[in-house]
C-alpha cells in the first residue's frame, strides 16, 4: 500500500530530489555497502554502551535514593555524604559523556559520514 | 527575626521599587525587541519562519536552547525546593540534565538529518502517513499547550511577588502584557527574533545566576562544606536536608511517585517539541552535536548554581521565612537576593524572572504555531499544496491565537494550582512522541499503525491517569511535600491512581503499544523507507541546508 518511489511535498530540497530521484533501491544499496555497515557498527559502538551506562547509572541512583536513603547518609567528610558525591557524580558523568561523544563522533563517525555522503551526492549530479 | 518580618522586607522591597523593577524590565523588552525587529527584514520563506533561516551555530543555538529549557518555574522553584526540603530539590534537578543524554545520543543528529520544520517530518519522511503527522501535530499541540498554561498561570504569582502588583485587575494586566509582547516578537522575528530573545535572556538568566552564585560562597569562605554545614544548622529539619528522603521518602506512595516523575523527566526531554524544533536552526546535524553539547554544559552548570542558591537561601534566610513569604517556595531566590544585594540585585532577579518567562512563551508560542501551520494546515488539510506564503500567514494567525488561549488561560488558572501541568508536559512527551520518534528511526519493522497506537495510547493514558490522580481530585492536605489538588473541594473525590505523575505507567504502555501495534499489522514495513531513513540520519544525505553557507 506504501507508495515506493520517492516521495514529493513531504521532505523536498533540491539536493533530496537529486538524491531520492533513483528510488528506494538507491538507498538500499548504499544501505547494504561496507562503508555503511562500518558507520552503522561504529555508531552503535558507542550509542548502545553509552545509553545503557547512563540509564543503568542515573537509575542506580534514583532508587538508592528512594530506597536506600541510609546508605546516602554516610559521611565521606565533614558534612559531606555519600549522597551529595553521588549526585555530584551524577553531572560530572554527564559531561563526560556528552564531551567524549562529541570527540569521538567527530574523529570515528564525520570523515566515514562525509565520504558517504560525498558519493552519494557526487554521483548523482552528474 | 521572624517570618513576619522577612515577608515584611519582601514586600516592603517589592513595593518599594516597582520602579527600580520595571525599568530593568523594560531595558530587557526594548532590547530584545530592537532586536527582534532588526533580525526582522527576512522572513518570507517557511524556513525563515521555523527555522531561522537555518544560520545559527551550534554555540548561539545551543544557549538558546538552554534558555527555552529553563523556565522561571526552574530558575524560582529548584532552589526553593532545595532552600525546603535540601537534597530532594537535587534528586529532582538530576533528571533534568541527564535527560539531554537522550537528545544528543539519539536524537539530535538523525532528527536535523531527516525532518525540515517539525517532529512530525521525521515521522513522515519514515512512515508516510497523513493520520500520523496529525496524531504527532495533535500531541506537539498539547505538550505546548499544558507548558504554555503552566508558565502563564506562573506568571500571575510572579508579578505579585516581584513587582509589587497586589491587585488581580493589576495581575491581570501584566500577565495579558506578558502575552502582547510575546505575539508581538513572534509575529515579527519569527524564529529567529525568538532565538536572539533566548539568547539574550540566557545570558542574563547566566549571569544573575552566577553572581549571586558567587555571593554566597564569597559569604561561606568559598567553603562548600562550610556552606552545607550552615545550611543544616538554621534548617528546621538538621542535617536531614543533606540526604534524600524529605520530601519523597515519606512512603511507598511518594517513593513510585518520584520514580515515576524521574523517568518522565529523562525521557521526556527528548520529546520536547519546542527543545526538537531548535534543532533544526542550525545548518547541519554537525552544529546540532555542537549546540547540544553546549546545552549540556549551559543546563548542567546552571544546575549546579541552584544547588548553591537553595543551601544559601536555607541558610541567609531560613526555611521558615520562605514558606511564610508570599509565593512560598519560590520565593527563595528573590529573597536571597534582598538578603545579599538589597533592591538593586532584587530588582536583577525579578527582571530576570520575568524575560524567563517572556521568552519560553514567545519558544512555546512559535512550536505550537509551526506544528499546526506546517502539519496540520499545510499538509493535512491541504495535502502539501499550499503555498509558503499562505503557510507562513497561518502560522503568523496561529501564534496569535495560541497566544490569546495563553493569556486567558493563565488569567484563569491564576492562583489555582498548576505547577503538576509542566511534570504533566514531560510525562506526555515522553510517551506520546519519544517512542515513535526512537522506533521510526532505529526500528526497522516500525508501522503507521505502530506509530498511532503509541502516540494515541501515550497521549490519551497521561491524561486519562493524570485526571484519575490526587493533583487532580481529593487531596486536601499535603501529601510528601506536594499541594492540593486542582479541585480544592475534598468532598469531590475521584482519583484512583495513586501518583502525581503518570509517566510510569503510560510510558511503558506507549512503548509496548508501539510494538504490539507493529507486529499485529498485517502491513509490513517499507524496507526502502526504512533504508533512506537509516543511510539519510546516519550521513546527513539530502538534509535541509544552512540558508547562507
Amino acid at each position: 500500500m506504501v507508495p515506493t518511489q520517492p516521495q514529493r511535498g513531504g521532505v523536498s530540497s533540491p539536493a533530496a530530489a537529486q538524491t531520492a530521484r533513483p528510488g528506494g533501491s538507491g538507498y538500499e544499496a548504499v544501505r547494504a555497502s561496507r562503508d555503511f555497515w562500518t558507520l552503522r557498527r561504529r555508531f552503535g559502538s558507542f550509542i548502545v554502551p553509552a545509553c545503557v551506562l547512563f540509564i543503568f547509572w542515573y537509575f542506580l541512583f534514583v532508587i538508592i535514593a528512594v530506597f536506600a536513603p541510609g546508605f546516602m547518609r554516610i559521611h565521606v567528610f565533614g558534612d559531606i555524604n555519600v549522597g551529595l558525591c553521588f549526585g555530584v557524580l551524577q553531572f560530572a558523568s554527564t559531561f563526560a559523556i556528552a564531551a567524549s561523544y562529541r570527540l569521538w563522533a567527530r574523529r570515528r563517525l564525520d570523515p566515514l559520514s562525509d565520504r558517504l555522503r560525498h558519493r552519494l551526492e557526487g554521483g548523482r549530479g552528474r | 527575626m521572624t517570618g513576619l518580618a522577612a515577608t515584611g522586607t519582601l514586600a516592603a522591597a517589592a513595593v518599594g521599587t516597582p520602579a527600580l523593577n520595571f525599568t530593568i524590565f523594560a531595558f530587557f523588552v526594548v532590547v530584545t525587541l530592537i532586536i527582534a525587529l532588526s533580525v526582522a527584514r527576512k522572513n518570507r520563506s517557511t524556513t525563515d519562519y521555523y527555522a531561522g533561516g537555518r544560520t545559527f551555530t551550534g554555540l548561539q543555538n545551543g544557549i538558546a536552547t538552554g534558555g527555552d529549557y529553563l523556565s522561571a518555574a526552574t530558575f524560582l522553584g529548584t532552589p526553593g525546593i532545595i532552600a525546603i526540603y535540601g537534597y530532594d530539590g537535587i534528586l529532582y534537578s538530576i533528571g533534568f540534565i541527564v535527560g539531554w543524554l537522550v537528545v544528543l545520543l539519539l536524537v539530535s543528529e538523525p532528527f536535523r538529518n531527516t525532518g525540515r520544520y517539525t517532529m512530525a517530518d521525521v515521522l513522515d519522511l519514515r512512515l508516510k502517513a497523513p493520520p500520523v503527522r496529525a496524531a504527532a501535530a495533535l500531541s506537539t499541540l498539547t505538550v505546548c499547550l499544558f507548558y504554555l498554561l503552566a508558565q502563564m498561570a506562573g506568571a500571575g504569582a510572579l508579578v505579585s511577588l516581584l513587582l509589587g502588583v497586589t491587585t488581580s485587575a493589576g495581575q491581570d494586566v501584566v500577565v495579558a502584557a506578558v502575552g502582547v509582547i510575546m505575539i508581538f516578537y513572534v509575529l515579527i522575528g519569527g524564529m529567529k527574533g525568538t532565538t536572539w530573545v533566548q539568547i539574550v535572556k540566557a545570558t542574563i538568566l547566566a549571569a544573575g545566576t552566577v553572581v549571586t552564585t558567587f555571593w554566597v560562597l564569597s559569604k561561606a569562605g568559598f567553603s562548600l562544606p562550610a556552606l552545607l554545614h550552615h545550611a543544616a544548622e538554621s534548617s528546621r529539619s538538621g542535617s536531614a536536608v543533606l540526604s534524600p528522603g524529605l520530601e519523597y521518602g515519606v512512603n511507598t506512595v511518594t517513593k513510585f511517585d518520584f520514580i515515576s516523575l524521574a523517568l518522565a523527566l529523562v525521557l521526556g526531554t527528548a520529546g520536547l517539541p519546542h527543545v526538537l524544533m531548535r534543532l533544526y536552526t542550525v545548518p547541519n546535524a554537525r552544529e546540532a552535536r555542537r549546540s547540544v553539547t553546549w546545552t549540556i554544559w549551559f543546563v548542567g552548570l546552571f544546575y549546579l548554581c541552584t544547588f548553591v542558591l537553595g543551601f544559601g537561601a536555607m541558610w541567609l534566610v531560613g526555611d521558615k521565612h520562605i514558606l511564610a513569604a508570599p509565593g512560598g517556595s519560590n520565593s527563595a531566590v528573590p529573597l536571597l537576593a534582598d538578603k545579599l544585594g538589597g533592591t538593586l540585585l532584587l530588582g536583577i532577579m525579578a527582571a530576570v524572572a520575568f524575560a524567563t518567562i517572556l521568552a519560553v512563551v514567545a519558544g512555546l508560542t512559535i512550536t505550537a504555531s509551526a506544528s499546526f501551520a506546517h502539519d496540520v494546515y499545510a499538509s493535512v488539510l491541504r495535502r502539501g499544496e499550499a503555498e509558503p506564503a499562505d503557510e507562513v500567514r497561518v502560522a503568523r494567525i496561529t501564534a496569535v491565537v495560541v497566544g490569546i488561549v495563553a493569556v486567558v488561560g493563565g488569567i484563569s488558572a491564576k492562583g489555582i494550582n498548576v505547577a503538576f501541568l509542566v511534570g504533566l508536559a514531560f510525562a506526555i512527551a515522553a510517551a506520546a512522541n519519544l517512542p515513535s520518534i526512537l522506533y521510526s528511526l532505529f526500528w526497522p519493522r516500525f508501522t503507521a499503525r505502530g506509530a498511532l497506537w503509541s502516540i494515541y495510547g501515550g497521549l490519551i493514558s497521561s491524561v486519562v491517569l493524570i485526571i484519575f490522580s490526587p493533583v487532580f481530585s481529593g487531596q486536601a492536605k499535603p501529601l510528601g511535600g506536594t499541594s492540593s489538588s486542582l479541585i480544592t473541594d475534598p468532598h469531590i473525590n475521584f482519583a484512583f491512581f495513586p501518583l502525581n505523575n503518570p509517566g510510569i505507567v503510560a510510558i511503558p504502555l506507549a512503548f509496548f503499544l508501539g510494538w504490539l501495534g507493529t507486529v499485529t499489522d498485517r502491513q509490513t514495513a517499507d524496507s526502502g523507507r526504512f533504508a533512506r531513513m537509516q543511510v539519510r540520519a546516519l550521513t546527513g544525505v539530502g538534509a535541509e541546508r544552512g540558508g547562507r553557507s
